[in-house]
């Protein structure tokens, strides 16, 4: 079976999952970045997703995925039950997003987190000129209708991370999935971060 | 033609069968049905366990009622467990009254009827009964155990009791214990039934049942199968064949002579007695209670994958019921698929059209 391409920011998470490692994807959606890491890199993965038909999808392709939210649900998992716990592009619309993190890396021996970076110079610009909340390619939704709560910069990301004593094993920033090679905060439209306790 | 498989089939299997309660049976009776072929390597079977008032008549007209099979919804061509494909048992349960061994079986000890001389079962003596009937058939491991409601406990059993004999494992609109709530619906049943002089202690004769009993236990175990909204809508405050109430007792209501009609035709096709040992079986249901309540514990054995479903005006077995089953198989590190599926339908939801189950379902067999 050929494996689909996955979308930029996904191809990112993916890279940082070893082989066969245990994974949970908080957020997987109907299941591609699963399906994907079970397929090419032998992971046992599972899910977490919040709409019965994304879960409906997930495990028509075989995967085990639980109808959930990641707000109130984490705390049910057991100590590093996984070697890999992917937060992709979910944080932002967490109620408690530092409580998230603290669950994240607590269930997973690392985890990966990828967000929308609020920092880019598009979104500084989009609201400086026109005074108007952000929307943009990556952030499509008006401010009233997205799910998108919390939004942060890579900056605002990197001073939580400090303020909760995690560890840093990498990060990057991704500009249409390529990693920029400086000032992230500035020209990335995506964070990616791989944290351990 | 194997005389084991096949529709309305029948087996006694002679020996002692011991229960869970200290009770022993002196031969064992399974009243059952196939769908499909078993394949050469034995490995496309499917047991479907039904629920409380259900039986083996899965996928084929109802003797009595003549009605369609309870689940064709689910089972047959084209659906999901398509017996072109799979290899399908859904049996009697032990102390039902479709021909597997219940009280109103004869005692061969003493040529009469059990009655309330039947010992007291449980979930997982039914268990048994239906892995008894696999040795018959030949099936060491199913592919599948797929069952709603009381079926899905049977389901949960299968996995803790015979965790080799079952990869996949379908609990639909179930739990793992009977809640409080649940005992106590189940115990106006009963009453009812025992209040019915006609009972007489359970000793009965077959064709003059305590109907008026059995129907009021009937009637309100409907009421939990449905839900507020459902009821509104179907019925709301309209009137039966009148323009206005009749200051009387008749059934006035659409929703009164719905619930007489269903109380009514559940005494052609059941008996007052198994429905007090079914119900009794259901009440002494928790996975988690020989192992302190921890039901995590109960799940450390599995080795099937789970997927588990819910609805969500399902008030009888609610989506929390249903949520700690998946919590205690994350805590034993099992692979467990979940859904929530909006319906209005309550608790019988997964007798209906439920398009997103079935299509949850045929992934999670065929993945």
């Amino acid at each position: 079976m050929t494996p689909v391409l996955l979308r930029p920011d996904l191809a990112a998470v993916a890279a940082a999952v070893p082989e066969g490692a245990r994974v949970l994807d908080i957020g997987c959606g109907d299941g591609q970045l699963l399906a994907w890491l079970r397929d090419t890199k032998g992971v046992v993965g599972r899910g977490i997703e919040l709409d019965a038909s994304d879960v409906a999808a997930a495990v028509g392709r075989g995967l085990a995925v639980v109808q959930g939210d990641a707000d109130t649900d984490l705390a049910d998992y057991p100590d590093a039950a996984f070697d890999v716990v992917i937060l992709s592009n979910t944080l932002q619309a967490m109620q408690r997003p530092a409580d998230v993190l603290a669950q994240l890396v607590r269930i997973g021996r690392s985890a990966i987190v990828s967000f929308p970076n609020f920092g880019h110079w598009r979104v500084r610009l989009g609201l400086a000129l026109s005074g108007r909340m952000p929307v943009t390619r990556s952030l499509p939704v008006s401010w009233h209708e997205t799910p998108n709560i919390h939004f942060c910069t890579i900056a605002d990301f990197e001073a939580l991370v400090v303020e909760m004593g995690l560890t840093v094993e990498r990060r990057a920033g991704l500009h249409s999935g390529r990693q920029v090679a400086a000032w992230p905060n500035l020209l990335a439209d995506t964070g990616v971060f791989v944290l351990r306790r | 033609m194997d005389e084991r498989f096949g529709l309305d089939r029948r087996v006694t299997l002679p020996g002692d069968f011991p229960l869970a309660g200290g009770g022993v049976l002196p031969e064992l009776t399974i009243a059952y049905e196939t769908y499909g072929k078993l394949n050469a390597n034995r490995t496309n079977a499917i047991l479907v366990c039904h629920a409380l008032t259900g039986d083996q008549y899965l996928a084929s007209a109802h003797p009595v009622t003549g009605k369609a099979g309870w689940w064709t919804r689910l089972v047959g061509p084209g659906k999901p467990v398509d017996p072109e494909h799979w290899f399908v048992i859904c049996a009697n349960v032990l102390g039902g009254c479709m021909g597997s061994t219940g009280p109103s079986s004869i005692d061969p000890r003493s040529g009469q009827p059990f009655a309330m001389n039947f010992p007291v079962i449980t979930i997982a003596d039914m268990v048994e009964a239906q892995a008894r009937l696999l040795d018959h058939l030949g099936v060491g491991t199913l592919a599948a155990v797929i069952g709603g409601s009381m079926g899905g406990m049977q389901a949960l059993t299968w996995a803790v009791n015979h965790p080799a004999r079952v990869k996949k494992v379908v609990a639909i609109a179930t739990a793992a214990r009977h809640s409080a709530q649940n005992i106590a619906f189940h115990e106006v049943g009963r009453q009812a039934i025992m209040a019915d002089p006609i009972w007489a202690g359970g000793a009965y004769v077959a064709d003059k049942p305590p109907a008026a009993g059995l129907a009021v236990a009937r009637m309100a175990a409907h009421i939990t199968y449905l839900s507020e909204e459902g009821l509104t809508e179907k019925f709301g405050r309209r009137l039966q064949d009148r323009d206005a109430v009749s200051f009387g007792f008749d059934a006035d209501f659409q929703v009164e002579s719905y619930l007489r009609h269903q109380g009514l035709s559940f005494v052609e096709r059941f008996d007052a007695n198994s429905y007090l040992y079914i119900t009794r079986a259901m009440d002494y249901f928790d996975l988690a209670q020989p192992h302190d309540g921890n039901l995590a514990r109960a799940f450390a054995g599995v080795q099937s994958l789970f997927c588990l479903v819910s609805f969500t005006s399902d008030w009888l077995y609610p989506t929390a019921e249903s949520r700690r089953i998946v919590r205690a198989l994350n805590a034993a590190g099992a692979p467990v698929s979940f859904v929530e599926l909006e319906s209005p339908f309550g608790h019988d939801a997964f007798l209906l059209d439920a398009p997103e189950m079935n299509r949850v379902i045929n992934g999670f067999l065929t993945a």
